[in-house]
């Protein structure tokens, strides 16, 4: 019997070996793999289907849900990632710490259709590093059957009738920027004092907060799980989409505007095939469909022009330039980084 | 009396720990994305679920990654006990608590240390250190198993064979293999579904465009509820099912003795 | 003949895969980076003392200790239950005990973040029933339920195995002897049933203390145990320093106490010295 049984076994162990070597044979054909790391429900998925048809390219989708995550996987995770999305602060953080290549323009002919407005920003002033891919604002996104005060500033996060309705962006800069624009600062400030007025804040806010979350935001304000959350305007266009009880609102204080932009990491062993894929999504059709498909504000000229009416009047995905007067943009504070970490830490510890 | 409340009691422990899965795969079959409220029979969910191409991928790497690891650790796991167990005093007590530190050590620990190993070696984070994380944790797990089973040998038996002319490989296949066969297939099992159940140091040892089953359903719950995850649940409940069934099947058939537990 | 050689080659391994990744944990942890180099440095031990990180550590230890008294609490009397004449020949029970336990834990806790939301089922029915909607999800009882829900049966298990083993004449000498049952209890079982106890307690308390994924998820960020500052140490802040200190601390609490438990329990086979 137990002889049976291992000599079985010996067949059924050389069975599977040889059937997992195949299947892992399988695997390994010969074309270049492109590693893209993206925000999480960023892109419309056949868009990537569809570019690994039409080049013969293999793509590996990768999501992350923070800059700082983003940063950091790339700077220790070991991952040699070849097109990632960072935003504006982030994007002059990579410069200044040599993380980034050049993009060779003339490699993207499609950049001609974004528009002037997104280029020449302070991240990046020649655009040599990187290729806008949407923009937007950080507001509050409301359920209307929830709260009946009016939204207007950042202050509504704080105010306790909503204790324990209230969702707040498990992201560091973000979090603590709005709270010191609320508290008059800048959100780019450095100075220590105005940093622990903020964390004093937020810590005061903390019983108030149902949860500090990720990419779950849409589907617990869509699920009226809550009735405030902090989020970027794209977000807040899907959510629109699914429930029109949602309001989204650029606080009085200006909130943040932001720029997601394409960049090819150091890391990149494939630079040409990834300013293919760069120059892919700015294809008219492409943008379109993206831009339709996650709801965020495309930079795109040409798909700009395509898109509904109605969601190009709405202020929320573009708001007018007066809107966006006050808004202020990230800057990187590398240098004031362990401090905001600290804080962070500090208040998610609590 | 009495055993009505032992009946009950039983009862209510056994409704806690089923019915949170249960309802997962009642609604698996539901229309509607949301739970509170039914529309309706859908096999829907099931069609986005094989549909899901990085489902199906996670499903095939955490197969393929529990089957190498298996086969893997099991071969070393195997050498090595023979190995330990004839070692000298200190030398097993070297041997045996280097390798029960993986086991003892919080997983996280274990994970992360791996990863940092990893990125020190300049190693890119992805199937290769994720196979090699999944067979350092599962190698002690093998070694344990055989372990006793050499113990408990007649030592002699080997010495006979090869007295008799045996050479030493073949003496290892006809008289020590057949008598530690049930601790090397408690091992392989061990290790097996260790591998399939780990998400802690597959979470921190992989990279892009690796991952298993559990760190999908993880990065999926972190987005929000997603029927899919309801009808992976029922497939994966059946499978354990199924499994659980076979593997008891045939330990009770062998000897009755050993329990996978 | 010896043939202790052929562990060599995972000898090496184990040095490769085990030790150096360990010696690696304690160099970031003591080590940081300055202008000039690399210097030693206890600075991230001595932030752990600060109030806040311990309040951490303490939340965490807090959190496992409440899911091991109700998992002890629980699941005993369904040990004994299971182990009593009347059970003991149905397999299937423990069968049923042991399916949850191979079923992937993130499963097992992603079924209550559907079940407590507040359009959960659980709140469904609460409505349904006329009273108000409660806030289920997002604090630590949801953390600890989850727990409980996760490690019950590795409470159940090992004591189960162990009061099945027990000597059936010694409780029928101690009941001739005229012990009542609630004295036999206290007296005979209890006391043999202890190592199960142990082995239970060690089994529930350690994964539970180190969890990130269930205060995760079913925490909402924030109850932050040591487990989930770990996690956001390595993966989001990139402080690896404080990271390393962290992890060791854990691990020498963990192995310590093993170290303790393990004292109580009976001899584990092929166990280490520790």
């Amino acid at each position: 019997m137990k002889k049976i049984l291992s000599s079985k076994l010996i067949w059924v162990v050389v069975a599977v070996l040889a059937f997992s070597i195949i299947l892992a044979g399988c695997g390994q054909e010969n074309r270049v793999t492109l590693k893209v790391y993206n925000w999480g429900e960023y892109m419309d998925k056949s868009v990537i289907d569809d570019f690994e048809k039409e080049y013969g390219i293999r793509v590996i989708y990768t999501t992350y849900a923070t800059n700082e995550d983003m940063y950091v996987s790339m700077k220790h995770g070991g991952s040699n990632y070849d097109v990632a999305f960072p935003s504006d602060y982030m994007i002059s953080r990579m410069i200044n710490e040599d993380m980034l290549h050049k993009i060779d323009i003339s490699n993207i002919p499609n950049y001609k259709y974004i528009d002037d407005t997104f280029k020449n920003l302070p991240f990046d002033p020649d655009n040599e590093y990187s290729v806008p891919y949407m923009w937007g604002t950080l507001g509050i996104v409301y359920n209307k059957t929830m709260v009946d005060d009016p939204v207007e500033g950042w202050d509504i996060l704080w105010n306790e009738k909503y204790s324990k309705q209230i969702l707040m962006l498990d992201s560091q800069r973000d979090s603590i920027g709005l709270t010191l624009q609320m508290l008059g600062y800048s959100m780019n400030s450095r100075n220590i004092d105005e940093l622990e007025k903020a964390k004093e804040k937020l810590m005061e806010q903390k019983s108030l907060v149902l949860a500090y979350v990720g990419d779950e935001v849409k589907d617990k304000m869509v699920g009226g799980e809550a009735a405030l959350a902090v989020v970027w305007s794209g977000d807040a266009v899907a959510m629109k989409w699914e429930n029109p009880d949602l309001e989204y609102v650029l606080p009085k204080e200006g909130g943040n505007l932001w720029f997601d932009s394409a960049v090819i990491p150091k890391t990149s062993q494939h630079k040409e095939e990834a300013e293919l894929f760069i120059n892919y999504l700015c294809e008219t059709e492409i943008a379109l469909r993206n831009t339709e498909y996650i709801g965020y504000s495309t930079p795109h000229t040409e798909a700009m022009k395509m898109l509904d009416e109605e969601l190009l009047s709405d202020s929320t995905a573009y708001p007018s330039d007066e809107e966006i007067a006050d808004s202020e943009v990230f800057e990187d504070l590398s240098d004031t980084l362990d401090v905001y970490n600290r804080i962070w830490t500090e208040i998610k510890a609590k | 009396m009495m055993r009505h409340l032992k009946r009950l009691y039983i009862g209510i422990v056994f409704f806690f720990l089923y019915a949170p899965i249960l309802i997962l795969m009642i609604f698996s079959f539901n229309k509607s994305r949301y739970m509170s409220k039914w529309d309706g029979f859908s096999l829907k969910w099931y069609a986005d679920l094989f549909s899901d191409r990085d489902i199906m991928s996670a499903l095939y790497y955490t197969l393929l990654i529990a089957v190498l690891s298996t086969i893997i650790a099991t071969v070393i796991g195997l050498i090595t006990a023979i190995g330990i167990h004839d070692m000298n005093k200190l030398g097993k007590g070297i041997m045996v608590n280097i390798s029960y530190l993986p086991i003892l050590n919080p997983d996280i620990v274990t994970g992360i240390s791996l990863m940092m190993l990893f990125v020190f070696m300049k190693l890119e984070l992805g199937f290769l250190t994720l196979l090699l994380a999944h067979i350092t944790f599962n190698v002690p797990y093998v070694i344990f198993s055989i372990l006793p089973k050499l113990r408990q040998m007649n030592k002699h038996l080997y010495e006979a064979a090869l007295d008799l002319g045996a050479t030493p490989f073949y003496a290892f296949r006809k008289v020590i293999l057949p008598e530690i066969m049930p601790g090397v297939v408690t091992g392989m099992i061990l290790a097996f579904t260790l591998s399939i159940d780990d998400f802690v140091i597959s979470y921190f040892t992989t990279g892009a465009g690796v991952s298993n089953l559990s760190i999908i359903i993880y990065s999926m719950a972190r987005v929000g509820i997603k029927p899919t995850i309801n009808a992976l649940s029922t497939l994966l409940f059946i499978s354990v099912l199924l499994l659980l069934l076979i593997v008891n099947k045939r330990t009770s058939n062998n000897n009755g003795k050993e329990k996978v537990i | 003949m010896k043939k202790s050689w052929v562990a060599y080659p995972y000898v090496v391994w184990m040095i490769m895969f085990i030790v150096v990744p360990l010696i690696l944990i304690i160099f970031y942890g003591t080590v940081r980076t300055t202008p000039q180099g690399m210097e030693f440095t206890l600075e991230h031990f001595k932030r752990f003392f600060e109030p806040l990180y311990i309040m951490v550590l303490v939340r965490s230890l807090y959190l496992a200790f409440i899911c091991t008294i109700v998992c002890l609490l629980l699941g005993y009397p369904v040990s004994m239950i299971l182990a009593s004449k009347e059970y003991r020949d149905k397999k299937i029970l423990i069968f049923l005990m042991v399916i949850p336990m191979w079923m992937n834990f993130l499963l097992r806790t992603y079924a209550w973040l559907t079940l407590l939301e507040k359009n959960g089922i659980i709140n469904t029915l609460i409505s349904f029933i006329g009273l108000p909607k409660m806030d289920l999800l997002y604090n630590q009882w949801a953390v600890v339920l989850g727990m409980v829900y996760n490690f019950l049966p590795f409470m159940v298990l090992p004591i189960y195995s162990v009061l099945i083993k027990i000597d059936k004449s010694i409780i029928e000498a101690a009941e001739d002897l005229g012990a009542n049952s609630r004295t036999v209890f206290r007296k005979v079982i209890f006391p043999l049933s202890l190592p199960g106890v142990v082995s239970g307690i060690t089994m529930v308390f350690m994964p539970a203390v180190t969890t990130f994924v269930i205060s995760r998820l079913l925490g909402g960020g924030q109850f932050l145990l040591i487990g989930n500052l770990i996690e956001e140490l390595f993966l989001k802040s990139g402080e690896w320093g404080f990271g390393s200190a962290l992890s060791i601390i854990m691990m020498i609490l963990i192995l310590f106490s093993m170290a303790i438990m393990s004292r109580y329990e009976k001899e584990n086979e092929g166990g280490g010295l520790l």
